[in-house]
Formats: C-alpha cells, structure tokens, sequence
C-alpha cells in the first residue's frame, strides 16, 4: 500500500483530523501544567542567590523558546504554502502566529517580573530582551500585514514573503544586538543561568516547557479549523458540516 | 540587461526631478527631525554631542521609510508597474534599478546634507567623515529592505503606516552598525570594525532582497 502524504494536505480532510487531536493535546497541555507548576512551586528548592523570585523562570523560559521556535515553524509553514501553493499549509502558519506573539508578549513580561527583584529595573537594554522585543515586532507586522489585505489567498503569500525575510533577519538582528549591548555597557548583566541547576528546577522547567508546546498544538490547530471554516464558508463540505446533527 | 537597468533609472529619476517639491520634503524632514531633538532634550552640547550619531540615523531611517511610498504606489496607480513586470529581463533587475534610483533621489541628498547638521550637533571632524561613509554604505541598505515592505503593500489600504510596521524591525542592524561607527569615531577609536559590517550587510541586501521584492510585486499584482 503506498502512503499518501498528502491525504490531510486537503481541508476537507485535515478538519475532522484536527477535532479529533485536540481534546488530546489539550489534555496534555493540562496536566502538564499542573505537574510543571507542581514542581516549580513546591518541589524545586529555593535558589540561594534570588531567593523565591527565580521561579518565574519556569514560565519566562518556556515562554521565550516557544516565541523562538514559533516564529520558525510559522516561517517553514509559509515557505511550504509559497513553494507548494497548498492553502492548508498557509493556513497554519496564520494559526500559529498569535500563539507565537502571545508567548512573545509572555516571555518579555515575565521578563520585566523577574527583572525588577533581580536587577532592580522593569526594563534593561540587554541583548536578549531587545531582541525578543523586536521579535515581537516582527510577528506583530506579520499580523498586520495579514489582516491589511482583504483577499486572503494574497494575504497568505505576502505575509509569507515578510515571513521568510523575517527569518533571514532574526539572526542578523541577534548578533547585532548582541554586539550593539556588549559596546555600550559591557557585560552588567547577564540573563545566563548559573551554571550549575538544580535538576529539579531543569526538570520542572523541561516540563513546562513541553506543557507550552501541547498548549501550542491545541491553540494553533483549534485556530486553524476557525480558519478553514471561514475560508471554505462557500463549500459544500462545509454546508453539509452544518447540516450534520452535533 | 545593462540597458534596462539603466531605463529604469533614467526613467524614475527623471520622473522625480519633474517633482521636485517630493524629493526636497524627504530632505526637509530629516532636517526638521534632527533639529526638533535639540529643542526637546536641552541645548547642552555635550549631551548633544553623544546623541548626534543616533539622532541623525534615526532621523535618516524615519525619512528614507517615508519616502518608500513612492517607490512603487505612483507606477501601481496609473498601470505602469504592470508593463515593467512583463518586461523579458528579471524582475529583480527592474527592482535594483527602482532601488538605484529612490535611493539617488532619497539616500544621496540626505548623506550630502548630514555633514551640515552634524556641524549642527558640534561632532568632531573624524566623526562626520565616518557619519558619510555610513551613511554612504547604510542608506542603500535602507532603500534595499524597505523594497521588500513597499512592494508588500502595493495597493493595500493603509499601506503608509503599515509600512513602517514591516520595515523598521527590518531596519534595527543598520541603526546599529551605523550609529555605532559614528559613536566610535567620536570616542576617537576605529570605525572600520562597523564600516566593514555595514559593507557586508550591503552586499547581503544585493543579493537577497531584490529576489524577495520581485516576489512581493509579482503577490501584490496577480
């Protein structure tokens, strides 16, 4: 039997799909949670050096890969609806960026949370906040651009171009952040961790971390179905959904 | 090929110099934003003085975006930018030539004119050379990166602010290099570290974001 990769490439067939995984990584994403609060909360140990004001990197750190990683898979999502012209895959990646700009939002606000106790300030100009923040900005004109055009198949292609020079870009502005903040005020502060974790404080970290990416599936594949069903509103599949007892 | 690219720059920067009052406006709002600093912050020259690099890039970076309007919005509304997509040469060659010529029309007035201001700010005579060569090297940066946003929103309402949405993330590595090598310069120390980068990220942008526009035209015109 030959496997048909691209069976669920199709709406029509990636929406039932979709309803079906869901409940499961929502699920997931639930106990998770609750096991990766757990263990931040009560079972890693207080760190000597900040006291209980470290634990907010149990949700800081999570937040900020997911922003990252997002930002990728929303690019590789747009790159395939450019290349292959499936409307699925653009679909996706439109489903993925408020998920990846709340993670975003996340990251520089837990960010400020933990700065005030440690460094003594909301805000520093420090390399990684500076680019998470322009991270931010990035995902922020993906959506605007997004939402600016009214046809929404070209709507897809262009987001996907800024998309893919945004990808390009990220690494790029990195570095240059990175050398901007080393030039003008040397290394003050730094975010790294000690070297030396706990491995209870890893292990509540990797778990809400992996709790975020269950989160993440859930969020983007119940968005992407909103997405189909607006989108394919004039097919027949659609009316026949609607007729069908719930 | 050669000769298309020299078409396409005739032909806008012909167009542009029938509308000068356009092209003095860009010139004129870097002047107005670089003096409005001083009346905000105070006129003490030394704080001036550490401020003048970033304010002058920043004012350059606000004054180049604005003037991307015109890269492509004027030939999409009467038609114009049809008829150069369908010419046989690639897109992109057609791109660097409307690059080529916003940016004699928009860069190189501003870099001629950033000397004077600089004057204006009391920077040391090193720093201002370093100031042009930056603005040589970072301004047709600027006009390459914001191609791609301009021809994003082609045609699409709102474009103007929503350009600037795109675009100034995108611009962030310039103000950087550029602002620091001038910073550099005025501390008295090497600005060639910058420079070179600046240079670098030029010919990165050459290579890749007429690619990248010539795609966004051909979206925003099906």
């Amino acid at each position: 039997m030959k496997l048909n990769w691209f069976k669920y490439a199709s709406p029509v067939t990636f929406y039932p799909l979709a309803g079906k995984l869901i409940p499961g990584f929502a699920l997931a994403a639930a106990i998770l949670t609750v096991a990766g609060l757990y263990i931040s909360f009560f079972v890693a140990p207080t760190d000597f050096q900040q006291g209980e004001s470290y634990r907010i990197i149990f949700i800081h750190v999570p937040a900020a890969w997911m922003s990252m990683f997002i930002y990728i898979v929303m690019a590789g999502w747009a790159a395939a609806g450019l290349i292959f012209n499936t409307r699925l895959s653009s679909m996706m990646a439109s489903a993925l960026a408020p998920t990846g700009a709340l993670f975003t939002f996340i990251a520089l606000w837990t960010g400020a949370f933990w700065g005030k106790p440690t460094w003594g300030a909301w805000w520093v100009w420090d390399a990684r906040l500076t680019s998470e923040l322009i991270l931010l900005f990035l995902y922020m004109g993906f959506l605007a651009l997004h939402a600016a055009i009214d046809d929404p198949r070209r709507a897809d292609r262009a987001s996907a171009v800024l998309a893919l020079v945004g990808v390009v870009n990220v690494p790029i502005i990195y570095f240059s952040v990175k050398w901007w903040n080393t030039l003008h005020q040397g290394a003050s502060v730094s975010m790294t961790m000690a070297p030396k974790m706990a491995a209870t404080m890893l292990l509540g970290m990797l778990v809400m971390a992996l709790a975020c990416w269950m989160y993440s599936i859930a969020a983007a594949l119940a968005r992407v179905r909103c997405i189909i069903i607006e989108r394919e509103q004039q097919a027949e599949w659609v009316a026949n959904l609607a007729k069908e007892p719930t | 090929m050669m000769q298309t690219l020299r078409y396409v720059v005739f032909r806008d920067v012909l167009l542009a110099i029938r509308r000068r009052a356009d092209v003095a406006t860009t010139l004129f709002f870097f002047v107005i934003v670089a003096s409005l600093f001083p009346l905000g912050v105070g006129p003490d020259p030394k704080l001036l003085r550490t401020m003048a690099p970033g304010i002058l890039w920043v004012a350059a970076l606000l004054a180049s975006m604005l003037s991307l309007g015109r890269l492509f919005a004027e030939d999409y509304a009467d038609g114009s930018l049809e008829q150069l997509v369908l010419v046989p040469e690639p897109l992109a060659l057609v791109v660097i030539g409307k690059v080529v010529a916003h940016w004699l029309v928009s860069g190189l007035p501003l870099v001629l004119i950033s000397p004077v201001i600089a004057l204006q700010f009391d920077l040391p005579r090193d720093a201002i050379v370093t100031l042009l060569l930056a603005l040589l090297l970072g301004t047709p940066l600027l006009s390459l990166i914001g191609a791609i946003g301009a021809a994003l929103t082609v045609g699409v309402r709102g474009g103007g602010v929503l350009i600037s949405l795109l675009v100034l993330p995108l611009y962030v590595p310039v103000l950087i290099f550029g602002a620091g090598a001038v910073d550099a310069s005025a501390m008295g120390m090497d600005a060639s570290g910058h420079l070179s980068i600046l240079g670098a990220l030029l010919l990165l942008g050459l290579g890749l974001a007429p690619w990248a526009t010539a795609a966004a035209l051909r979206i925003s015109l099906e």
